[in-house]
């Protein structure tokens, strides 16, 4: 086929004759995951005040090995190397980390709001050259569905965390923490079980899905979360930092823990 | 009526710039109207592509402050009229004259990919039975007009001029419409993968952002589309599990 003659020169980093504030929302991207990736990782490396009564922060849970009562193995292993740093988030942190950088949704934002390709619709963008996700490293995230597998026990563990979070020392009760562990695990399923994998592994994938009841229903309801996946990203990553603050204040006493019941 | 500055762009194939005119605008009128007064009023020579006026035959696609739109679905009042509104022909075209670009490069790309072939007919008179469950999926795909604005704004095209190695998010949803159907037996993913350059796309989502019949090309068609490559190519266990079936 004949190339195509274009006359435009669009190639101009920040060229583009558009009069809005295109670059408003890759910095609103830019500015809500720069946050959140500086505030994990100063909270994932303080391996400290991450419990409080039967409330485990998420960047904590599953705690496989730590000093809490949540620990499922003990503390640390003597095996462990001396030379790495320790913290049970650490040990667990990348895996939800994978997750939402290899996220259909994410890896949109990130493309426009971290490398400019492109940093706006119909603007010009900083390199000439370009590779999609066509060749390594970004055909790399054609694995996300196994990110996606481990994604699924996580919210298994966070949704058993929510439950254990009404278990307090004079039995069983309802605090602010438990609230917000609760909401959080809600809203971490709804962005897992709506990711575009669940949503292809549900009934995507077929063509005829109306022969099997139970695949079309899981088509149609993953389909519904999958209609909101932006939202339930981004809902989930706050409310994820945020059961994470909370509990940190609680443990630090800076915040008393509301018990309603 | 109030008057307001258009810059034009105004040219060939070879080069072209932009040109001032400043008109009187209605209540109601949409930025097909103000060309057309202009070329009434001030430049005869003016060359612009419509037909329908309704947002229905996808030829009046240009770019209005910089933003791939129908001119004729575009009204003045949604635009800031204190300074001169811009108007240029798609970009990820070459152009013909003024705001006609030459979009015969989709035909092509169009002729490439491969036609329905359904099953053979389920009754005796040479018919099919579907369930509605079935289409509904493929039903959104019809509504494109061939607007070609999903292509304009593609920067795989518009910044990095893949022409010859990516078809489009315009042919993706072609695609995914023969694709997806329940009749149809053809297999459309090693082209997806080899020739139709499916992996440029980075789902940066532009293309349903300016349709303008609000297809939800990336998540519906493109994303439903890398997930049968991935079936195919990058997952070993459903790899494996084809060698054992
Ligand atoms: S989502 Fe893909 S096809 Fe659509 S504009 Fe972006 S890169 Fe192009
Ligand atoms: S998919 Fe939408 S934007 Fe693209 S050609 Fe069709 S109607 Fe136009
Ligand atoms: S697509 Fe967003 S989590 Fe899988
Ligand atoms: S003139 Fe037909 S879509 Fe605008």
């Amino acid at each position: 086929m004949a190339s195509v003659d274009l006359i435009w020169k669009n190639g101009r980093f920040g060229q583009t004759s558009r009069r809005d504030a295109w670059w408003g929302e890759s910095l609103l991207v830019f500015l809500g995951l720069g946050a959140f990736i500086v505030y994990g990782t100063w909270a994932a490396f303080q391996g400290n005040h991450y419990t409080h009564g039967p409330y485990l922060s998420p960047f904590y849970s599953p705690e496989i090995f730590g000093d809490s009562a949540h620990s499922w193995f003990g503390p640390k292993p003597a095996w462990f190397p001396d030379w790495m740093p320790f913290s049970p988030a650490l040990l667990i942190l990348w895996a939800p980390g994978l997750f939402r950088f290899t996220c259909y949704y994410y890896r949109g934002a990130y493309y426009k709001a971290f490398w400019a390709d492109p940093p706006a619709c119909a603007v010009g963008e900083p390199r000439n050259t370009y590779l999609g996700e066509k060749t390594l490293p970004l055909v790399l995230h054609n694995l996300h569905r196994y990110v996606f597998y481990i994604a699924l026990l996580f919210i298994v563990v966070l949704g058993w965390d929510a439950i254990k979070a009404t278990q307090f020392d004079d039995g069983f009760g309802v605090g602010l923490g438990t609230v917000i562990l609760t909401v959080n695990a809600c809203l971490l399923s709804c962005y897992t079980l709506g990711c575009h994998c669940s949503r292809h592994l549900c009934g995507g994938g077929l063509d005829v899905v109306s022969d099997s009841p139970i695949r079309h229903a899981l088509y149609q309801f993953t389909s519904k979360l999958n209609g909101n996946h932006k939202k339930f990203a981004w809902a989930s990553l706050i409310s994820v930092g945020f059961a994470d603050i909370y509990v940190r204040l609680c443990s630090m006493g800076i915040f008393t823990d509301v018990r309603f019941f | 009526m109030r008057n307001v500055e258009f810059r034009i762009w105004r040219g060939d194939g070879k080069g072209g710039d932009f040109r001032t005119y400043t008109t009187g605008i209605d209540d109601g009128m949409v930025v097909l109207d103000a060309v057309h007064k202009i070329q009434a009023e001030q430049a005869n020579d003016l060359a612009v592509r419509w037909n329908c006026k309704a947002g229905k035959c996808g030829s009046c696609s240009a770019e209005i402050n910089g933003l791939p739109r129908l001119m004729c679905m575009t009204r003045m009042n949604s635009l800031p009229l204190d300074e001169p509104v811009t108007i240029e022909p798609m970009h990820s075209f070459p152009p013909i004259k003024d705001l006609v670009t030459d979009v015969s490069w989709n035909y092509e790309v169009k002729k490439r990919i491969k036609p329905f072939k359904p099953r053979k007919p389920d009754a005796a008179d040479g018919t099919w039975r579907m369930q509605q469950a079935d289409v509904d999926r493929v039903q959104e795909f019809r509504k494109c007009i061939e607007c070609f604005l999903c292509q304009d704004v593609c920067h795989v095209l518009r910044e990095h001029t893949k022409h010859d190695e990516f078809i489009g998010p315009r042919f993706f949803v072609y695609t995914a419409a023969l694709e997806m159907h329940p009749l149809d037996t053809e297999d459309r993913v090693p082209d997806l993968k080899e020739t139709d350059g499916i992996g440029y796309c980075n789902i940066t989502t532009c293309c349903r952002q300016v349709c303008p019949e609000h297809i939800t090309i990336t998540e519906n068609a493109i994303i439903p589309l890398k997930e049968r490559v991935v079936d195919r190519y990058f997952d070993p266990l459903t790899r494996l599990f084809r060698m054992f079936k």
